[in-house]
């Protein structure tokens, strides 16, 4: 692999990360990752609607003409989002079930249409395929991490194993809708700190 | 002029275009998802019916009928569980929709006195880790042998004998909304059964 | 009363940013001043409203009785996008004033996830037309208010002197916080 193919690999799970550098998306991070489950999910059907429209998008670049590049943009990925919608509902339910509204609002995630913009419209399929691996990865082991954070503090479990007594109490505000805040909060802060040093 | 024209005429071709490849796409996902996604909501109902009723030998699916609350506003459907030819309780599929996300689906068992077996979710749009947890043990437990005729099905806070589960108290009252109209249409059921 | 209880229980307690996450991308960033947070806010409102009525005709007339509600997603963003361009050329051209003051926010709107967000949570929730109407207009003064408050408490920090560690997103994120744990004090008043 050239040195541009690994760059492109790697700069989305590190040091472009989505969620902890770049801030995108938002919405799905903040709103599904309840527990370290959910997170990896999440950020797994994430992952597979970017690589596709990446790699699609990419292919008929030179069809679409400039002025419908948003529009057409936007049905490619809709229909990528739904597609995983109906193989998560008739092959993992569960899972289709947990993750409720934030499945269709994939498509406004940023992250996806902004790759899609940058860099998707302007490298070839193999890069775009890079790129989509990478900042899907990206994506996942934050949405996880996070999820990770979220469950162990609020919930005194990981990965739905509890490794906390029935009758503790576990800080619940951290599966309530402000601990999704205070848990990024702290997690940034750690990143930023360790981006600083290096 | 040509050249304007031009210009309209490829995006616009080239957009359609598109959206008919989607749709075509869809469509077709859409007819191959739809018997696994039937079979996947039937298994998980099969799951949760077997969940919420005593022993049973035969099919509840192939005996399911419909029966509605006293006022014939609400229709759900009841699935009983016989052993040995015998009744002995009865899955009733009913819903809610005042939930935190909107319709929650559940089935709930009753024994053939009116006491409540147990319940299951099978379908909610509740906030993960929150509302979900209407759905867990800790919740559950207190509706064992519940006796809504003499008991109050209604969270603590409305003066009821439920403890409503933390931060989730819009869950919790869907939930007992939805067993109480399940109860209404069991007990109209059963006292038309009884006037025979 | 119906109405009223979603009207409130959609502005304050099911807060469409601070308790169902939607919108916080815009929530994030465009609430440095309060003035651009409100312009913001009005055009959320504008858009919105229209996008839930648009859609949900759209989805009761043609997708749910020709049982095409498989591209309910793909419709919707699509209504959703268009919407916002045509708003933004009909302002341009009748109300060039409005235009100055509304019309940058227009094209973020398009990937405002609460937009699509609250037309899917209506058809969800099996809303009438004017449930549905009334629930979107409530989630989108929630939307405003928050972020104004948000703007408010913004436009302090600037002159706060945060500890190193905590400078930039961080804090920002951690007065979220505290604005969400305020507004899950209204919890007790659903119903």
């Amino acid at each position: 692999m050239s040195r541009e193919s690994i760059s492109n690999l790697t700069r989305g799970i590190i040091r472009e990360n989505p969620i902890f550098v770049m801030l995108l998306g938002m919405c799905p991070t903040l709103g599904v990752s309840t527990s370290a489950t959910n997170g990896l999910g999440m950020g797994l059907a994430t992952m597979f609607v970017l690589i596709l429209s990446n790699v699609f998008i990419s292919a008929v670049k030179n069809l679409i003409p400039d002025i419908i590049r948003i529009p057409s943009f936007i049905v490619i990925i809709a229909s990528f989002v739904t597609v995983i919608e109906m193989l998560m509902q008739a092959y993992i339910p569960v899972l289709y079930q947990a993750l409720g509204i934030y499945i269709p609002l994939i498509v406004v995630n940023c992250i996806i249409l902004g790759r899609a913009e940058s860099f998707a419209s302007k490298n070839n399929i193999w890069q775009s395929f890079l790129d989509g691996v990478g900042m899907g990865l990206g994506f996942t082991l934050a949405l996880t991490i996070l999820g990770s954070v979220r469950e162990i503090l609020g919930n005194g479990s990981i990965f739905g194993w509890s490794f906390i007594g029935e009758n503790a109490h576990p800080m619940l505000l951290f599966i309530m809708p402000p601990g999704a805040f205070l848990a990024l909060a702290g997690i940034i802060m750690v990143v930023n700190k360790l981006r600083g040093t290096k | 002029m040509s050249k304007k024209k031009q210009g309209v005429l490829r995006p616009v071709v080239t957009l359609v275009a598109i959206a008919c490849l989607s749709a075509f796409i869809l469509g077709y996902v859409h007819e191959l998802t739809l018997e696994p996604i039937k079979r996947a909501k039937d298994n998980q109902e099969l799951a949760a019916i077997a969940e919420v009723v005593g022993d049973f030998d035969n099919n509840p699916f192939a005996e399911k009928m419909t029966i509605t609350t006293k006022n014939k506003k609400h229709k759900m459907v009841m699935y009983p569980a016989r052993k040995d030819g015998a009744l002995n309780s009865v899955a009733i599929k009913t819903y809610s929709n005042n939930g935190f996300g909107g319709r929650i689906e559940l089935i709930v068992g009753f024994n053939v006195d009116g006491s409540i077996k147990n319940f299951k979710i099978i379908s909610s749009h509740e906030t993960p880790g929150l509302g979900t947890k209407v759905d867990e043990p800790r919740f559950k437990e207190q509706f064992k042998g519940f006796y809504p005729r003499r008991q109050v099905l209604k969270v603590k806070q409305d003066g009821g004998d439920i403890d409503a589960v933390t931060a989730a108290t819009v869950s919790s009252r869907a939930v007992l909304k939805a067993i109480e109209r399940a109860f209404s249409a069991f007990s109209n059921f059963n006292s038309g059964r009884d006037d025979e | 009363m119906a109405y009223l209880m979603i009207f409130i229980t959609a502005i304050f307690v099911n807060n469409i940013i601070l308790s169902q996450f939607l919108g916080i991308c815009p929530f994030l960033g465009v609430s440095k001043r309060i003035s651009t947070a409100l312009g913001m806010g009005f055009a959320v409102m504008f858009v919105m409203t229209l996008a839930t009525v648009v859609t949900f005709l759209i989805y009761y007339t043609f997708l749910q009785p020709y049982q095409l509600t498989f591209m309910t997603t793909v419709t919707f963003i699509l209504v959703i996008a268009s919407l916002v361009q045509m708003v933004e050329l009909v302002i341009k051209k009748t109300s060039p004033a409005l235009y100055q003051s509304l019309g940058i926010f227009l094209p973020l709107i398009t990937t405002n996830c609460a937009v699509l967000g609250i037309a899917i949570l209506t058809i969800q929730k099996n809303y009438t037309l004017l449930a549905g109407i009334c629930y979107t207009l409530a989630s989108a003064i929630g939307f405003t208010l928050a972020i104004v408050i948000f703007a408010g408490i913004r436009e302090r920090l600037d002159r706060t002197d945060i500890p190193d560690a905590l400078r930039g997103t961080p804090i920002v994120l951690i007065s979220a916080a505290l604005l969400s744990m305020a507004f899950m004090g209204f919890a007790g008043i659903s119903y």
